[in-house]
């Protein structure tokens, strides 16, 4: 894979994604690449990058995006922001809405391990109750997380073995989410980049380590995006290493830290407003 | 120095796995069925176990419920690690007083996740 090439496949996965695509990870997309080009029927690499300079179709080009993207996620990944959402945010949500319905959305979901770990953690609060979506840009992700199908290995990162008892089917070789919470997810594909405004309001967005891979033209658009889809007493959390560097008024952080967002002054974490 | 007591009747799988647990700062022992385990729990309790099932001897489960009647036998966190991976054989152990469950192949990471979620959270070694 040469320079030129990366700089080829940065250009379509940033217009596409934002996504910084790092040029010291020639190997890693190279990897990821073979991976397409066989799915694509395409001899190699070499074809592919080949077909990616001519014209490219726009499922190549998807496939090419989704590919290299990082989908890498746990069940209940950052224990600590679960804890608080448990504990402090979903309760004080709930409360202050009729019959405990938060809405919440789980932007860039990956492969689903996130809003199925806030289903299951919702399921033992009374009181809440959770209108939970979950969006991602890869087709491939959002196939696999509506199937709910994990590996053994999937499922022993991040997961009390309790948990998998109660909320597992096993299947010949694979662990299957129960059919009562993979009902209690709305999948969506969607791509961050895109007017947010039809999806309507949240109460809690979280959109982890998404950020951190965008350029910093995309993570502004982004924010802004974000702002404008929160509730006046909503919560927005990002990954406990992100700021809200390129929107810097448009936020404040919430009491508790670990990447938990509000949107300024007029209403927090502690006095949820009330009625509309 | 926390101790946790490697039982497991594959040499290579005691070998992998203490090299892991030394990893997370166990002083490491090793005993090759359920029985030989529990002698050397009577002469002194570890603060964890790993526990593989299929043993000669005395199985995983035998020496688990053996264990937990034992005086302070309620204290040490023990983990499964067994190729035994039905529903059924995981609420067996829980039931037993298994505190988490390891399917085997397992790796650094799932040990370390699994401890942890079994209320032995760690400094690791520098």
């Amino acid at each position: 894979m040469t320079p030129s090439d990366m700089e080829v496949l940065a250009q379509i996965v940033g217009a596409r994604s934002g996504l910084v695509l790092p040029p010291d990870q020639a190997y890693l997309a190279e990897t990821r690449l073979a991976a397409v080009a066989h799915a694509e029927h395409l001899p190699g690499v070499d074809a592919l990058l080949q077909a990616l300079r001519a014209q490219p179709g726009e499922a190549l080009l998807n496939a090419v995006t989704d590919a290299l993207a990082n989908s890498e996620t746990v069940f209940l990944r950052d224990r600590p922001v679960f804890d608080l959402l448990r504990d402090a945010v979903l309760p004080a949500l709930a409360g202050a809405r009729p019959g405990g319905a938060v809405r919440v959305w789980s932007a860039a979901c990956a492969t689903g391990q996130e809003p199925y770990s806030l289903a299951m953690l919702a399921a033992d609060l009374p009181g809440v109750r959770l209108d939970l979506c979950a969006s991602d840009l890869s087709e491939r992700c959002l196939h696999k997380a509506k199937a709910g199908l994990y590996t053994q290995f999937e499922v022993q990162r991040g997961l009390p073995i309790a948990q998998l008892l109660r909320w597992f089917e096993k299947t010949e070789d694979a662990w299957r989410i129960r059919p009562e919470l993979r009902q209690a997810v709305r999948w969506r594909r969607f791509n961050l980049l895109h007017d947010m405004a039809p999806l309507g309001r949240f109460d809690l967005i979280l959109c982890r380590n998404v950020l951190m891979y965008l350029a910093p033209e995309a993570r502004r658009h982004v924010l802004h995006g974000l702002a404008g889809r929160l509730a006046p007493d909503g919560v927005l959390v990002l990954g406990a290493s992100e700021a809200v560097c390129e929107a810097p008024d448009m936020f404040e952080a919430a009491p508790g830290g670990r990447g938990l967002f509000t949107l300024p002054r007029k209403a927090g974490l502690t006095a949820p407003r009330t009625g509309t | 120095m926390r101790t946790c007591l490697i039982v497991d009747d594959s040499r290579v799988i005691r070998r992998v796995a203490r090299r892991i647990l030394e990893a997370l700062d166990f002083q490491v022992e090793e005993a090759s069925d359920g029985a030989e385990a529990m002698a050397l729990c009577r002469d002194r309790l570890p603060d964890a176990v790993l526990l593989d099932w299929n043993m000669p001897v005395m199985d995983g489960l035998e020496f688990l419920h053996a264990l937990r009647r034992e005086p302070g036998g309620e204290r040490p966190i023990v983990v499964l690690c067994t190729t035994r991976n039905e529903p059924e054989h995981i609420a067996a152990a829980l039931a037993a007083g298994a505190n988490e469950y390891i399917m085997k192949p397992f790796d650094g990471d799932i040990i370390e996740a699994k401890f942890a979620e079994a209320g032995l959270p760690f400094g690791r070694t520098a």
